[in-house]
């Protein structure tokens, strides 16, 4: 059982959420993932390792589907009943010279450990944070703190530059030399976004999120295709070479659950309005 | 149908005591119902209690097999289970799943002219009493003070654990997923292998002072240093890296490794979704490629969710590896078997539509012994399907010996050891499927008994 210290909402259906998890917090590196399992009867959730305080990491997530809605339930004091970790490859952290890290969406919360981490290298790092409106817009300050040089898109235009995290990246890489870059957020932003620093052929990486099962390279679940070579995202990602990823294969392995996915969900909605939202009862 | 013989699984034909076959595919309850007290006492009563006996040497960990056989004649079946838990901790698994008629039925020798002892059954037996009545705690050694570090919950981590503890030895048992076992929990199902039975044998095995740590990937929550600065270390990481067949189409959605599928229903309980969070493509038509003992839990288990199951081998009927009274109980339950077909193609767009198959003849025998397949030319075939389950094998998992620097590796990515267990590194030894490829439970039992022993050896500096 692992202890929430601290859990509560950061944007619109957006959470942060402080788990006691010693022997996850003391070995977790940038880019690099936890398994939650919150109760006997459910699933296991892969959720990027977002920063480390003590014995404590944090997991910064969306409520879209049934798991993450119960998680967002929970109050500091509940209890986790499984966190594995942390599971996946390190962030390829080295002195690059100038980096550019961008995130979309809840995606974001990948970046600050890894822009952290990059920093301490010798880096310059510039971060481009990007959302569909302000409402999901994070770690604007954190990130603010942690980057030499910060740019905020929104696609409506209510805050920062009106468009794509895209464009500003397209920007930032015409303005002065840059040797590598991190783009983190939905699978259909960084497939477009991977398009702008290929023709330059700048070192991109990608955090790929297929669905997984155990995380730790046994069954399978998270294969997909890296320079025509089937991998398991669990343990030789979640990050990728940008441009040898086959995010259409990837798209269409993550709607496989579609139909029970929201079966689950809606399930789980009816049962707490009959619980009059009480999720323990 | 009286239940007054037992007829040994080995022999080919299902025991007596499997519920029925139309009650039997609607649940995931045990098919083989056990044994009576009676019908053990008069089954053990057939053994010869030879001088030199041939089923002893046919079990990996030397079960004194006519001891306890003359125990259960005699009703003394606490006794029994005394001189079982000597050399097996785990009895009520391999009661079950043990390939008796290659092992210690095999060899007894009533089975030269009639039916062997059904060893297993009885051994099954015995376990499932002593459960029922309490178990009783084995004798431990004086703490030695010193630290040994297990990797890995399967048989051979859980047999390695219960012998170091017992030898006084602080023991740290890792595991990467949320609960003990292994295969035994995730990957052989419930109607096989009862979890309440695994979680109970487990549970002996804790009680001796096995610290268990859950959720630890050792290698990721373990960095290797700490791993390293361990007294001893015993490695028990299984064979769990699912082989695909590299086919076209083969990540479209509805195509699974045996692991992932068996993975989703045994451990994460998906045949009770949306009860359980964790969902499966349950399958209206599901094809299993493969010919073992995962191929028929994976078959069975779609059987199970419902689906119509065809089962493709690409060799003959008489080359399926299975064990018999597993090939059989599957054909009972309605599983299609098309042999000398292999599949070639995956076809589908946006999920999987079907599988296209091809048709295999049989040529000059390979360095296994048997006839060498090959594909027919023009003999193609499509079976329609939502569903296609990989059961070909599984290799070592790479994560951690990967990164065990010095460590020598076979060919396939099996930790080379010597006959006591001990690998290329100081202080380390291996046992298990990491060390032999997908083997059985209790050759990874057997082999992490001799390593126990060997550190034991070892650590008192013999
Ligand atoms: C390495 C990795 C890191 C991730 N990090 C984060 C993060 O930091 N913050 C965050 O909000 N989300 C993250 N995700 C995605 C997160 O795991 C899913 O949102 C979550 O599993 C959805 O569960 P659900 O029951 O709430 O939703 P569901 O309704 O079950 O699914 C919603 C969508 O999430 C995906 N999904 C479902 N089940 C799984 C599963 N077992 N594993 C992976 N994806 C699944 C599917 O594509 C699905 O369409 C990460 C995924 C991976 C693989
Ligand atoms: C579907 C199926 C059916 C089978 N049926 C039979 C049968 O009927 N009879 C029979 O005798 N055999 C059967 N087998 C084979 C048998 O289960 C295996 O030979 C046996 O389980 C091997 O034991 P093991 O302890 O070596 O490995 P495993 O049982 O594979 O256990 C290894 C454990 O180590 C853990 N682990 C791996 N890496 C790490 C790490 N880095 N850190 C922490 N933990 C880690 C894994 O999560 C796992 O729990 C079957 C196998 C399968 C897959
Ligand atoms: S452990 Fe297996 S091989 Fe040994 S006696 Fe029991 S069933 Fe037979
Ligand atoms: S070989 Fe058969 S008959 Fe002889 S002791 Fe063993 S079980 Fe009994
Ligand atoms: S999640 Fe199972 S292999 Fe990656």
């Amino acid at each position: 059982m692992y202890k929430i210290e601290k859990t509560g909402p950061i944007a619109d259906k957006v959470y942060q959420m402080w788990v006691n998890a010693p022997h996850v917090a003391r070995n977790a590196q940038a880019g690099q993932f936890l398994i939650f399992r919150i109760d006997e009867s459910g699933e296991r959730i892969p959720l990027t390792i977002s920063a480390v305080d003590g014995d404590a990491v944090r997991v910064i997530f969306m409520a879209v589907g049934k798991t993450t809605t119960h998680l967002a339930n929970l109050k500091a004091g509940d209890h986790i009943l499984d966190v594995a970790g942390p599971l996946g490859k390190p962030s390829e952290i080295k002195k690059f010279g100038t980096c550019v890290l961008v995130g979309g969406g809840v995606g974001t919360a990948c970046l600050p450990i890894i822009a952290r981490a990059l920093r301490n290298a010798g880096n310059r790092v510039i971060g481009i944070v990007g959302a569909r409106n302000a409402g999901l817009l994070i770690l604007e300050d954190e990130m603010g703190e942690v980057c030499d040089e910060l740019q905020v898109s929104t696609d409506d235009g209510s805050r920062g530059f009106h468009g794509f995290a895209a464009d500003l990246l397209k920007q930032t890489i015409a303005k002065e030399p840059v040797s590598a870059v991190w783009i983190i957020g939905p699978t259909i932003m960084m497939k477009v976004t991977a398009e702008v620093t290929r023709p330059a052929g700048i070192r991109t990486f990608v955090s790929l999120n297929p669905i997984m099962v155990d995380g730790t390279g046994m069954c399978g679940s998270c294969r997909v295709t890296v320079g025509g070579e089937t991998r398991f995202a669990c343990v030789d990602g979640p990050e990728f070479d940008a441009h040898q990823v086959d995010f259409n294969g990837l798209m269409q392995r993550m709607r496989t659950y579609q139909a029970e996915e929201k079966e689950s969900l809606e399930r789980f909605h009816d049962h707490q309005c009959r619980c009059g939202g009480n999720h323990h009862a | 149908m009286s239940g007054s013989t037992i007829t040994s699984a080995g022999a080919g034909v299902t025991t007596m005591h499997d519920r029925p076959v139309d009650e039997r595919i609607q649940d995931f309850a045990e098919v083989d119902t056990g044994i009576t007290a009676e019908e053990a006492r008069a089954e053990a009563e057939r053994c010869l209690q030879c001088k030199k006996p041939l089923c002893v040497k046919g079990c990996p960990v030397g079960i004194d097999i006519p001891a306890f056989l003359r125990d259960v004649a005699a009703g003394d079946f606490a006794q029994a289970a005394a001189v079982i838990k000597k050399d097996n901790m785990l009895p009520a698994i391999c009661g079950r799943v043990c390939p008796q008629e290659v092992q210690c039925e095999g060899e007894c020798i009533l089975g030269k002219k009639e039916k062997p002892i059904a060893i297993g059954e009885l051994e099954r037996f015995v376990a499932d009493e002593e459960r029922r009545r309490g178990m009783v705690m084995p004798e431990k050694s004086a703490a030695t003070g010193r630290r040994v570090a297990v990797v890995g919950a399967g048989p051979a981590g859980l047999t390695a654990s219960a012998e170091l503890a017992r030898m006084g030895y602080a023991v740290t048992l890792f595991e990467s997923l949320h609960a003990a076992g292994g295969v035994l929990m995730y990957g052989i199902p419930e109607f096989r292998l009862p979890k309440e039975i695994v979680k109970a044998e487990i549970n002996a095995v804790l009680a001796l002072g096995v610290d268990l740590q859950l959720n630890h990937l050792v290698g990721r929550s373990v960095p290797v240093d700490d791993l390293l600065s361990y007294d001893a270390v015993f490695l028990g990481t299984g064979a769990g890296l699912p082989y695909f067949m590299g086919l076209p189409g083969e990540n479209l959605p509805g195509v699974y490794s045996a692991n992932e599928f068996l993975t989703r229903v045994n451990l994460m309980r998906a045949d009770k979704f949306p009860a359980f969070d964790t969902p499966v493509k349950k399958g209206s038509r599901v094809v299993v490629a493969g010919g073992g003992n995962v191929a028929m839990d994976a078959a069975r288990v779609a059987r199970r969710l419902g689906g119509k199951v065809t089962l493709v081998y690409r060799r003959r009927e008489e080359d399926l590896p299975a064990r018999m009274a597993e090939i059989e109980r599957a054909k009972e339950e309605g599983i299609e078997f098309i042999t000398c077909t292999n599949p070639v193609r995956i076809l589908g767009d946006t999920a999987m539509t079907g599988v296209e198959c091809v048709k295999m003849s049989m040529c000059e025998l390979d360095t296994s012994g048997r006839p060498e397949p090959k594909e027919i030319e023009g003999s193609h075939f499509t079976i329609d399907a939502d569903v296609f389950i990989a059961a070909i094998g599984q290799g070592p998992n790479p994560l951690l010996v990967g990164q065990l620097p010095g460590l020598e590796r076979g060919r396939r990515g099996n930790v080379i050891v010597d006959e006591t267990g001990k690998t290329s590194l100081r202080n380390v030894y291996a046992g298990g499927d990491v060390a032999t490829g997908a083997a059985t439970v209790i050759l990874a039992m057997g082999a992490a008994k001799t390593a126990a022993r060997a550190i034991d050896r070892m650590l008192r500096g013999e």
